[in-house]
């Protein structure tokens, strides 16, 4: 058992204990820390894939900026874990769930058990090539081979930015008719909720 | 030349599509210039196609043009194509040039009218329709110009659709030929199924190889075709139609309802001879509803007062006289008969036409009278044609007429009584047309102030072709005297080549006993010509010199003339047996069947999905896990599809 | 060395995790994050593969990818910011207006 095994090990462990804790929390500022944990431990076994730019990105984007904003949505709510989320499901459904999930699980790793893959996937990787992984690389083929994919993908942040502007643009207060839409849909999730 | 021979329908149809797309763009000078223009064009075309025709040897007298294949379907093999030949050149010819003349006519007629264009865009349509017709090389394109003959007939008796007893005699003419369709659609089957071909000339070819003379199969197709053509010529039972198309404008009532379409029917029995000549039972039929149609259609014209509908029926009547023609296997007489009577009969409308707009279009002869001072151009051009309808000798009428009573009284399909039907036909024909001229034109002017005011003779353009129809309803027909004057019959010589049985076995016959039937024609002839002289006097006696006399004999016969003035009530006994219990059974198939069953079949059916989806409506709670829980558990049963499935 | 089924069946534990957590969870943010993690479980294995490929083409997908999962987020939390605006709640049993 060498240093590469123990590593896999334990980021490997701690990913799915994070994930799990993150879907097991009441609270949601500790299931955004947890998937934050999650997310690095993810992070570290990119790194052992030779990944080291996108293990970076990972951790910086994806840990930094994106779990940061779920948390200023959670704090801008004031959301502290206590709020009404109705009764606790059913033990029946609960159950059913849970069945769904792993049945799922089972199955992927299944398919990576299965023939076609095995010979690929079973053999002990050997040593990555010289700067596989690296800044250079990838962005080597970014601009050359996946240009358009790329440039298209800026348009797409381009439009996603104004689109979250324009949902979550607080409303003029006195909208005579906005005002309206909103009581009437409120009665009706009264309605449908007694 | 030859190449030329799609010009003939083709000119019409343009002159059709420029009128109809730019209806109500156009000044009415143009209108009237291409409507004319183009059926001009068209007789100009005929014309020296009939030349072209003429110098080919006698028995090559054939023009053929294929445009293009339409259908082809296994061994339906159906061509655009147009076959000229010494009928179909007599029909072109009769077509344009009595159709130009009363497209020349209409310009005057319909002066006033406020749906110029579309008049002029029908009667090209319809020119163009007959003009396929007749050229037609096979049974399917003719069936396309048969209905679109139908259809411009159904538009045109309509014309005046404001008027509701317009359009219901559009819709009566139209369905009754619906008839008529159906048995010439049957005809063309059984002949398609039999000989495996809609070419005329194959079909004729293969007919005797195929077709057991005289048998079932043959007499069945035969009369078949026979009650289009009753549908289409207005015959007995089918003729109710024609009458009330008088409602269309009076130059549509030449046009369609005396010249051309009516007399399809004939040309289409004349077309197809051969298959008729194998089936003599069939004939028989043809002459036998012919002779009953010309005797009935007669006495009723003989009641009616409005001056439309007396011509209406001497139509009928004299389309019933072709039929016998053609009945007694004397094709050739029937379509002499044809030609001659589209010159009269067109001559005949016209003239009422001119009366008709002379009195404020108003139709009862009861209310005219004297109007002989007025009109003395419609008078004399009128009195010809009644002449030649008479069939006073040296009229074209007469010619035409004679040799169908003659024939049937000779041929070897004839009937004695088939000729008696006739010969009483011609005395009554020649009683209610003089009829209808004194009480037009003689007598003391009957109208009201209001409509003496403004009589007045008809514009040039009705007055020159009538002149131009009366010159040829004199002389037409010249082309077709009987043997026994000493001179040659070239009608039916150049009829000879399409006619195959009939001139041969006339010509057999005239040689075996020449010398009694010479006498025997000479005596019919004079009988004819006595009896008709006889029924003009009648006329003149009771309807001229002593108006009284003719009153005292209507009350005598009063039950007769109620009879006759409403047509033999046929109208109402088509109306109870045919009509009455169609209504009753469309009835029972809208509220039982359709109402009750279809609907409730389909309400059923629809209510049940309704409470089905109702029920599985729940599953939609709107619950997003509940979906998300669905669209996973989807996907594990699509996977293990794959997965479990490939290994 | 570690076999690459090893990162493989790392990634289809995490991704049944995610599964678990979208239909257990009665939190839309939790939820969303649930989402979240699926998509990074889909990374790995994108990273995995084109290590033992040697082709850095998947290196790029994953790029594209987190760029679509923020675009995502950017466009999710701002949806959950106006329901919750209208709703006064984060209970996704509550959104319930598609039903029948």
């Amino acid at each position: 058992m060498n240093l590469d095994t123990v590593i896999f090990i334990v980021s490997a462990v701690v990913a799915v204990f994070g994930a799990t804790m993150m879907i097991a929390q009441r609270n949601p500022v500790a299931s955004v820390l947890y998937l934050i944990l999650s997310l690095v431990a993810q992070a570290v076994c990119y790194v052992q894939l030779s990944a080291l730019f996108l293990g970076a990105i990972l951790v910086v984007v994806y840990a930094g900026a994106i779990m940061v904003l779920f948390l200023f949505v959670i704090m801008l709510l004031n959301l502290r874990g206590s709020e009404d989320l109705g009764q606790p499901p059913k033990a029946l459904s609960r159950f059913t769930k849970y069945t769904i999930g792993i049945l799922m699980t089972l199955e992927l790793v299944f398919i990576i058990k299965g023939a076609p893959l095995k010979a690929m996937a079973t053999g002990l990787i050997g040593k990555a090539p010289d700067g596989f992984g690296s800044v250079e690389q990838v962005a080597r083929l970014m601009f050359t081979d996946y240009l358009y994919p790329f440039e298209l993908t800026g348009v797409l942040l381009l439009i996603a930015v104004v689109g979250a502007v324009v949902v979550a643009k607080s409303r003029k207060p006195g909208d005579p008719e906005e005002t309206q839409t909103e009581e009437t849909a409120g009665t009706n999730t009264n309605e449908a909720g007694s | 030349m030859a190449e030329y021979l799609f010009l003939v329908p083709l000119l019409p149809l343009i002159g059709f599509l420029i009128n109809g797309l730019l209806i109500g763009r156009l000044p009415r000078s143009v209108v009237s210039a291409v409507a004319c223009g183009s059926v001009g064009l068209s007789l100009i075309v005929a014309i020296m196609l009939f030349f072209d025709l003429k110098a080919l040897p006698a028995d090559a007298r054939l023009i053929e043009q294929t445009l293009f294949t339409w259908i082809s379907a296994d061994i339906l093999h159906v061509n655009l194509a147009f076959m000229l030949d010494p009928l179909s050149a007599i029909m072109i010819l009769v077509v344009t040039g009595v159709g130009f003349l009363i497209h020349v006519y209409s310009v005057g007629y319909m002066a006033h009218d406020k749906c110029f264009g579309r008049y002029f865009a029908y009667l090209n349509l319809f020119t163009f329709s007959m003009l396929v017709l007749v050229l037609a090389d096979n049974f399917l394109l003719m069936f396309v110009g048969w209905e679109g003959v139908g259809l411009c007939s159904y538009l045109l008796i309509g014309f005046w659709y404001e008027k509701q007893s317009a359009s219901d005699a559009g819709k009566k003419a139209f369905i009754v030929n619906r008839i008529g369709d159906f048995g010439f659609l049957i005809g063309m089957f059984i002949i398609f199924w039999h000989v495996g071909s809609l070419d005329f000339a194959t079909v004729s070819q293969n007919a005797p190889m195929v077709f057991a003379a005289g048998g079932t199969v043959i007499t069945v197709a035969c009369l078949c075709l026979f009650v289009g053509a009753t549908g289409k010529s207005a015959q007995i039972p089918l003729y109710v139609w024609l009458p009330d198309a008088m409602e269309g404008p009076t130059p549509v009532s030449a046009l369609i309802h005396a010249a051309t379409m009516v007399t399809a029917g004939v040309y289409m029995i004349a077309r197809t001879n051969v298959l008729y000549m194998m089936a003599p039972d069939a004939l028989m039929v043809v002459a036998i509803v012919g002779a009953a149609t010309a005797l009935f259609a007669a006495t009723i014209g003989l009641a009616q007062n409005d001056i439309k509908r007396v011509l209406a029926y001497s139509t009928v009547s004299q389309l019933g006289y072709m039929f016998l023609a053609c009945g007694v296997a004397a094709f050739s007489a029937g379509i002499f008969h044809l030609m001659t009577h589209a010159f009269f009969k067109a001559l005949l409308f016209l003239g009422a036409g001119s009366v008709i707009h002379a009195m404020s279009d108003k139709q009862d002869m009861r209310e005219m009278g004297g109007l002989k001072k007025h009109l003395p151009i419609t008078f004399m051009t009128m009195l010809i044609a009644t002449l030649a309808i008479s069939g006073i000798p040296g009229f074209s009428g007469f010619f035409s007429k004679d040799e169908i009573l003659w024939k049937s009284f000779s041929s070897s399909h004839g009937h004695v009584a088939l000729w008696v039907l006739g010969f009483i036909t011609a005395g009554l024909t020649a009683f209610y047309m003089f009829r209808l001229i004194y009480l037009t034109f003689y007598g003391e002017e009957r109208m009201d102030a209001e409509t003496k005011k403004h009589i007045h003779e008809s514009p040039r353009t009705m007055t020159v072709p009538l002149m131009i129809l009366a010159v040829l309803s004199v002389i037409g027909g010249l082309v077709g005297m009987p043997h026994i004057f000493g001179a040659t019959n070239y009608f039916e010589e150049w009829l000879h080549p399409v006619m195959a049985g009939p001139p041969q076995e006339a010509a057999t016959h005239a040689l075996a006993s020449a010398g009694a039937n010479t006498s025997m024609e000479w005596i019919l002839m004079f009988a004819s010509v006595a009896l008709v002289l006889m029924a003009i006097y009648l006329a003149w006696y009771l309807y001229r010199k002593n108006t009284a006399a003719a009153g005292s004999l209507a009350d005598k016969l009063s039950g007769a003339r109620t009879t006759l003035a409403n047509k033999y009530y046929v109208d109402e006994f088509y109306g109870a047996v045919v009509i009455r219990p169609l209504i009753v059974f469309s009835l029972f198939l809208w509220k039982i069947v359709d109402v009750i069953i279809i609907d409730g079949f389909l309400n059923g059916l629809a209510s049940l999905w309704h409470d089905i989806s109702n029920a599985l409506r729940h599953a939609q709670s709107g619950r997003v896990r509940s979906y998300a829980t669905m669209f996973v558990f989807g996907v594990i049963l699509v996977v293990a599809y794959f997965v479990l499935g490939s290994n | 060395m570690v076999p690459i089924s090893a990162y493989l069946i790392l990634a289809a534990v995490l991704f049944g995790i995610g599964t678990v957590g979208v239909l257990i969870s009665r939190n839309v943010i939790v939820m969303f994050m649930s989402i979240e993690l699926m998509l990074n479980a889909a990374n790995m294995v994108l990273i995995a593969f084109s290590r033992a490929l040697s082709i850095a083409d998947g290196h790029v997908i994953v790029f594209l990818v987190l760029t679509v999962a923020a675009a995502e987020a950017a466009v999710g939390l701002g949806l959950i910011i106006m329901i919750y605006r209208n709703r006064a709640t984060i209970n996704i049993d509550r959104f319930s207006l598609l039903k029948w």
